[in-house]
């Protein structure tokens, strides 16, 4: 049993590579949350880095830690007390649900009574009790989801990786997802580790944050601070002039920017900056300031912003 | 997560031991090979030799029957001897049964998890892949081993009980050749069937590869013995270095066209479980990474 303040997991120098191409470049985190969103475009290495802790790819350099447990020398361990979810369609096939749900949970050690006994109660959880019968092939993409978090589920782990676990679904099965991810989430029994590349989804679940971009990491933030801190900004929508130029001399004046699309930034002014400075730097330049907002920090500019940065050595911003 | 409470819940029972996990798969594979009518037919008639020669061991030692049905016993005991050839004459029927066995369950084992992406689920538990490739070999393992050495050495051991201790003691080496016999069948067919599994994902082509690698190599091997008037064309045939096997440990004569030297044959039968368990680990992993 591992120490309650362990972290739920530590990369160290974590570097993965496919063929001599980098894939996840030396990152070091330290992730602690209760429900942990991993966020990045397509290919940022989001996915990669699940397999890596599950020990699908070995580690080219460096190591990481789940609950403690070393990935390159407690692999069985690790796969013990977590459940995963995958990406893609996955499932066993000529079985009903219930007989895979079965199966799985006896490969994760449970003895055949409980196992059943699991398959069933996990399958009218993820809300597949009326299905259960059926075989998994004839399910529409939606129950198939449901069916995927069933397996992972079975066994009870300690923590949950979560991959791309909206993907394809319509409306209302990914609020349905959504809210069962929140209801796991809220018993406190388990980590969730949810990767996904939709803001929302992560934003509704998540307390923590790692965005991801190019096999580096581009930030790691606490939504919950976030939310806590209740930072506002503001959003400048801006046209005509020397724009560029307009936007170094806001950044000189020591506030936090970003650029948000071509003509619109969004910054944070600090002590002693007022809006009439940012209006006297676009009369200088002859820039027209069309709109200015007050806004409230969210996923969405934490992402922009990270992925406005320009990636640095050892996975690091 | 009692289904009343409707609500996520930690397992904290007890676990099974690790060692026992890849029996799991040998479970569950034999209820859905069983569900097929055709499959259980011809696994009941897999019996049919080692009955026939359970009863042929049987007449042999018993006059009353003999008489009954009117059979002359010194020359039927001289024209079917219980000896090594008839046990290696056994084998060979239900070798080629096992063959066919291979080729209806071999197909249907791995070829489904890789198409449906079954594999990361699987590796994604306390289970490695090595037993993963043993369980499902297990299958094939199990149900040959019912058709072969299971009722082989049944057989040797009623022909010693009808024959006395003496006969048990003087032919001793035949039944270290059914056990040794069919296991090294049963392990090249159980191996060469999972690794077409693996890498073939549609069942008909798979079974049409089996037949290849068995038939298709040993008309080739046999063609090319002919055209360079050689021996050696035969290490591309597993079916006749099995069949070179057999004889040297039932200690037998073999056909003059397909014999090779002993150390060939056990050389081919290596080759090619070393080729296959190559072609598996290529083929299990989680996930496929495209460099």
């Amino acid at each position: 049993m591992s120490n309650p303040s362990t972290p739920v997991v530590e990369l160290q120098g974590l570097e993965v590579r496919f063929g001599g191409r980098p894939i996840l470049k030396g990152l070091s985190a330290s992730l602690t949350g209760r429900c942990i969103g991993l966020l990045g475009p397509n290919g940022a290495g989001k996915t990669t880095l699940l397999h890596t802790l599950l020990g699908f790819h070995p580690p080219a350099a460096g190591t990481a830690r789940v609950f403690g447990h070393d990935i390159r020398t407690e692999t069985r361990a690790i796969r013990g007390f977590m459940g995963y979810m995958p990406e893609t369609d996955a499932f066993i096939s000529g079985m009903t649900a219930v007989r895979f749900i079965r199966l799985m949970g006896e490969l994760s050690g449970l003895p055949s009574e409980r196992a059943l006994e699991r398959a069933h109660e996990s399958l009218f959880y993820v809300g597949l009790g009326e299905a259960r019968y059926r075989k998994v092939e004839t399910y529409s993409l939606g129950m198939k989801q449901l069916a995927k978090l069933a397996q992972a589920l079975v066994h009870g782990p300690r923590l949950l990786f979560l991959d791309e676990p909206t993907n394809g679904l319509d409306p209302t099965a990914r609020e349905r997802m959504l809210k069962l991810i929140r209801d796991i989430r809220d018993t406190g029994e388990v980590n969730i580790i949810l990767s996904s590349h939709l803001l929302r989804d992560v934003e509704e679940c998540c307390e923590e944050v790692l965005v991801l971009k190019q096999g580096a990491i581009a930030t790691y933030c606490n939504l919950e601070e976030e939310r806590r801190a209740n930072r506002k900004f503001l959003e400048l929508e801006i046209r005509g002039g020397d724009e560029a130029s307009f936007a170094a001399a806001v950044e000189a004046l020591g506030v936090e920017m970003a650029v948000a699309g071509k003509q619109r930034m969004k910054i944070v002014l600090p002590e002693g900056i007022e809006t009439r400075d940012l209006y006297r730097l676009a009369a200088e330049r002859q820039v027209q300031i069309r709109r200015l907002d007050y806004k409230r920090d969210s996923l969405q500019d934490i992402f922009i912003k990270a992925m406005d940065m320009e990636v640095g050595d050892h996975g690091r911003l | 997560m009692a289904v009343y409470k409707s609500n996520y819940g930690r397992y904290r029972g007890e676990l099974t031991p690790l060692w026992s996990r890849f029996l799991i798969l040998p479970r569950y594979a034999f209820r859905e090979v069983f569900q097929s009518r055709g499959f259980v037919a011809f696994f009941t008639f897999c019996f049919a030799v080692p009955f026939a020669g359970l009863l042929m061991i049987y007449l042999h030692h018993n006059l009353a029957a003999l008489k009954f049905l009117n059979l002359p016993l010194e020359q039927l005991q001289q024209a079917l001897p219980i000896n090594a050839a008839f046990f290696r004459t056994g084998l060979d029927w239900q070798g080629a049964l096992c063959f066919l066995l291979a080729l209806f369950v071999g197909p249907a084992l791995i070829a489904p998890d890789l198409r449906n992406n079954g594999l990361p689920l699987y590796l994604s538990r306390p289970f490695t892949r090595s037993e993963y490739v043993l369980g499902k070999m297990m299958v094939l393992v199990a149900l040959m081993s019912l058709i072969t050495w299971i009722p082989g050495l049944l057989l040797f051991f009623f022909q010693s009980y009808l024959d006395g201790a003496g006969w048990l003691g003087e032919n001793l080496g035949i039944a270290g050749a059914i056990f040794l016999g069919s296991w090294v069948w049963i392990l090249v067919l159980s191996l060469v069937a999972l690794a077409v599994s693996a890498w073939v994902k549609w069942k008909p082509v798979a079974r049409i590869s089996l037949l290849i690698v068995f038939f298709v190599f040993s008309g080739f091997a046999r063609a090319l013995n002919e055209a360079l008037d050689t021996w050696w064309g035969w290490m591309f045939s597993l079916w006749a270095a099995m069949q070179n096997v057999w004889a040297s440990l039932f200690g037998v004569e073999i056909d003059e066209h397909l014999a090779v030297p002993i150390w060939a044959a056990w050389l081919t039968l290596a080759a090619g479980c070393a080729l296959c368990l190559w072609l598996l680990s290529r083929r299990i992993r989680a996930y496929e990474v495209v460099r």
